[in-house]
């Protein structure tokens, strides 16, 4: 699809508009760009350093400088472990393990199959539920080991 | 439009007696804690009860900010008048038992919290006073509750220095972990002579453990903005930006809606209340690295820029935001400032210790039996925080330390529980206040690996500019690896102590300088820990 | 912005009464006073990032070191730039620089002509300090007449300010973040891709280690004409 005809550059356009095409605005552009496109692909990127006028080596220094953004297309379906100190202290780190053993995936990886993204996180501020595991962006505190191996089968299936 | 304090106090009026003389209100939860455990399912459930009762004329529900006591969730309390009842563990099962139990005027025993116990007893709540009161997303409410008063008395009765003048009497020390005085912060700012200034409002709440800021801007985002705006009269500013986590969202929604309900009220926006005065908010996204909340990266951040600090000086005051004069304040640091001019800096000063006053909210978290949000006044021993408020350790496990100050801090062992908990006397326990996470570690956990836990993540979030951060944080991690497999050497002790040293003295930043606390503060307390870990030579 | 007027001021470096104008930094007054300052991301010409931490120095009264090329001078502050604990201090960066990837003298073009070797000269390093890391990195022939080696690398940024600042095409910035950071051209692309790059090579001749090099120079050939920067900056009259 070409970009005039994609729309959701079109959003993409609007919402760089809306902030009057400011230069400083870069971190919500990402933001709105990731949330339309589903992750930051090298055209988008360079969409976006064209309109705010600014060098392609910049936006893609600022992309790979903040956590929260991928530039690779995720699973359709995707897991975060919290690893936030009471998370941590909880055992996170040993659900994270298990899963990583059960689906052959690193941290920050999906399935061959594109289905499960891998993600980690470090705190959501959920603390008083350790440890915090959020499924496809619903939360959910308190998850055991075995939990969060049947929630993801309950999520993919 | 407002534009006097005694049209806002007309509105409050108002607000309060449409309120008496209606209807008993349910207040759920809606708080991320709350949330995840299905609070707004459970709003709606209640709301459906009472649908089919036909009872919405007589009760309704509210969603509330943080009630504190997160390991109870879902709460639910039951106001009628002045009479509030609270209830906890309510879930979508329980709706139905809820408002059978009200309707027939009794209560639902078996799920009663009982506000007198010292979880709730022992706090004093400044901060989070409205929160699990007030509907975050209704201006009026906040209002009603004495909101933006403040604002109004400082622009109608007060000077800029006076305003200053109060906040340095309160002797307010910024909450972010530095603690350094606010009024002082502020006049600095003001005697700058410069056409621009800002006011950034610090919401990237960095500390894993940490949450009484997502707290404050989810239960009463209000509060912060009056606190930014009172700071922008008091400094000469007419723009603000508040810097929040995108790990966040909740938070950024109610900020977002609260600004929108202010600026078409005229509390924020171009000539507030008939004064001189101009103020706007804008909202700007973090995106997920904790050197953010450094000052400087803070400021490359909202600029556009990746978020590499720089060195200082010059300082925010002299060159802040795009150069210009700048003061930064936490979010809580701010959620005071209300509260202060309304009531006096002597008042607030009266409050906690000589060397802070005031209070200090508290995230509660690890092995404890109350994790959750609590705000006490500086001084509290660690000992009433954790075995009182906190409801001691659970699951027969002994107590071991307690961790403060997240990545930047240092782990407190039992023989200091006595501890009255102020800047002070932290810092010489070889922890910092940090933001206000306490982590609770019991008997089962190993403390080099609870150091090398926070050496990894700070390794993570290095941003990678200055040399000491960059390797050193990462040869640190693999150090204390060999410690953990019991694999080190005497000497790989002492590069252990040389490294931490190194970064300490030559970071470029607060993140690299305070990244070796951790395991400083371990080989402090628990230095036989890591002679286990030193295999035979 | 209001400017401040330049004065006259007048400290001390290791003793020594020195004086210089209130805009100027240490590094420069002690520069023009004969006394050397170890640096290495600072390069004449260019902005001041104090990122490799080479150039520290105690300043009586403050709590941590500070970095010389950054730090403006004060009336009456007294300088120390050679006690042996800065000294040590930056026997340890330096070993950090040398572990962290890969800096094998012998392989490299710059070879006699690297400010990260003279620098293990000039501070009496004979081996790191700390265990080498030698992460590892792709290296970038593709242009035509440079290649980026990022293995040598030691994130100065000399070559990103250079390509900002004074040839003002911003074709490389930093990617990634911590111990994974690296110099790229435009979207990572390789150099002979880079629609920004103009093909100057101001970034090599500034570059402080074979990081950044000519293709087909052999070791002796190689000159680094890092001084170029200061007479171009100085022939456009700001300095």
């Amino acid at each position: 699809m070409s970009i005039a005809t994609d729309d959701r550059y079109n959003t993409l356009e609007k919402s760089m508009k809306k902030l009057g095409y400011d230069k400083s605005a870069l971190i919500e552009t990402l933001h709105t760009a990731q949330e339309t496109f589903g992750y930051l692909g090298i055209d988008t990127l360079k969409f976006i350093a064209k309109r705010l006028r600014l060098p392609y080596s910049k936006v893609y220094g600022v992309a790979t400088f903040y956590n929260y953004f991928r530039l690779k297309p995720k699973g359709k379906h995707n897991v975060v472990v919290c690893m936030g100190t009471a998370c941590y202290i909880k055992g996170s780190n040993k659900i994270l393990e298990k899963i990583e053993q059960k689906y052959g995936i690193k941290v920050g990886e999906t399935t061959p199959d594109s289905v499960l993204s891998l993600l980690s996180a470090r705190c959501f501020g959920s603390c008083s539920l350790a440890p915090v595991v959020v499924y496809d962006d619903v939360p959910k505190g308190k998850v055991t080991i075995e939990d969060s191996l049947c929630d993801i089968e309950e999520m993919i299936k | 439009m407002i534009t006097s304090l005694n049209e806002l106090k007309e509105l409050a009026d108002k607000k309060k007696c449409t309120d008496d003389n209606s209807r008993q209100e349910l207040r759920v939860c809606m708080g991320s804690s709350c949330m995840s455990l299905g609070s707004a399912e459970l709003g709606k459930s209640l709301q459906d009860e009472l649908q089919s009762r036909e009872l919405n004329d007589r009760y309704k529900i509210k969603s509330v900010g943080c009630s504190g006591l997160c390991a109870n969730g879902t709460l639910v309390s039951h106001c009628n008048g002045n009479e509030s009842t609270l209830y906890e563990k309510i879930t979508t099962s329980d709706a139905k038992d809820l408002v059978d139990s009200i309707q027939n005027g009794g209560l639902l025993k078996d799920k009663m919290c009982d506000i007198a116990q010292p979880f709730f007893a022992k706090q004093t709540k400044i901060v989070l006073e409205n929160a699990g009161m007030i509907d975050p997303d209704e201006i009026e409410d906040y209002i009603a509750h004495g909101g933006y008063i403040a604002l109004f008395k400082a622009l109608d009765e007060m000077t800029p220095k006076e305003v200053i003048e109060e906040v340095k009497i309160s002797a307010l020390r910024g909450r972010g972990g530095g603690g350094y005085p606010a009024g002082i912060k502020w006049e600095s700012v003001s005697k700058v002579i410069s056409e621009q200034k800002y006011i950034i409002c610090n919401g990237d709440e960095g500390d894993p453990g940490a949450f009484m800021d997502r707290a404050v801007m989810e239960s009463d985002p209000h509060r912060v903005l009056e606190g930014m705006a009172i700071a922008g009269y008091a400094c000469g500013a007419n723009k603000g930006y508040i810097y929040v986590r995108a790990e966040y969202p909740l938070a950024v929604e109610k900020l977002s809606r609260a600004i929108k309900q202010a600026t078409k009220l005229g509390i924020l926006g171009e000539n507030i209340a008939h004064s001189n005065f101009s103020f706007s908010i804008e909202i700007r996204l973090g995106a997920g690295a904790f050197v953010c909340g450094e000052a400087t990266a803070l400021i490359a951040s909202v600029e556009g820029n990746r978020g590499n600090p720089r060195q200082k000086p010059p300082h925010l005051t002299d060159y802040g935001l795009w150069g210009k004069p700048t003061v930064l304040n936490n979010v809580e640091t701010l959620a005071n400032i209300a509260p202060i001019i309304k009531n006096g800096g002597a008042w607030y000063k009266n409050i906690g210790t000589q060397n802070s006053s005031g209070t200090k909210v508290f995230a509660l978290t690890g092995h404890i039996k109350n994790t959750g949000l609590v705000e006490v006044p500086m001084g509290t021993t660690l000992r009433e925080l954790i075995y009182e408020i906190g409801g001691g350790i659970p699951d027969g496990k002994r107590f071991k330390a307690i961790q403060s100050g997240g990545p930047s801090g240092g782990c407190i062992p039992e023989e200091l529980l006595d501890l009255h908990v102020d800047y002070e006397s932290l810092k010489n326990a070889g922890s910092i206040m940090g933001s206000g996470g306490l982590i609770v570690i019991d008997d089962s956990s190993n403390m080099v690996e609870i150091a090398r836990f926070f050496m990894d993540f700070c390794r993570s979030e290095s941003c990678g500019k200055c040399t000491p951060c960059r390797v050193g944080t990462t040869e640190l991690t693999l150090l204390l690896d060999k410690f953990i497999k019991k694999e080190a050497t005497k000497s790989d002790f002492e590069l252990l102590k040389e490294m931490c040293e190194v970064l300490k003295s030559a970071s470029l930043c607060g993140l690299g300088q305070t990244a070796p606390n951790p395991v400083l503060s371990t080989i402090k307390y628990f230095e036989s820990e890591y002679l286990e870990g030193i295999g035979d030579d | 912005m209001i400017r401040e007027k330049v004065r006259v001021k007048t400290f001390k470096i290791n003793g020594v009464d020195v004086t210089g104008q209130s805009n100027q930094t240490i590094l420069e007054v002690a520069r023009d006073n004969g006394i050397e300052i170890p640096t290495l991301c600072h390069l004449e010409g260019l902005s001041c990032v104090g990122s490799c931490r080479m150039c520290i120095v105690e300043i009586k009264g403050s709590r941590e070191p500070t970095p010389a090329c950054t730090a403006k001078i004060k009336e009456g502050i007294e300088v120390t730039t050679n006690s042996s604990k800065i000294e040590a201090t930056r026997k340890m960066i330096l070993s950090m620089m040398f572990s962290e990837r890969t800096h094998t003298c012998s392989t490299c073009v710059a070879n006699g002509d690297c400010e990260l070797q003279n620098k293990s000269v000039e501070l009496e390093l004979q081996h790191s300090q700390v265990p080498y890391l030698n992460k590892r990195f792709e290296i970038d022939a593709s242009h035509k007449n440079f290649v980026n080696d990022p293995n040598r690398c030691i994130l100065c940024t000399r070559c990103i300010r250079v390509c900002d600042e004074i040839e003002g095409a911003h074709a490389l910035d930093l990617a990634g973040r911590g111990l994974s950071t690296r110099i790229i051209h435009d979207m990572d692309e390789p150099w002979a891709d880079s629609q920004s790059c103009t093909s100057c090579g101001k970034c090599v001749y500034v570059c402080p280690t074979g990081a950044l090099y000519e293709k087909d120079v052999s070791e002796e050939e190689v000159i680094k004409k890092r001084g170029i920067i200061l007479e171009l900056v100085k022939n456009r009259g700001k300095y």
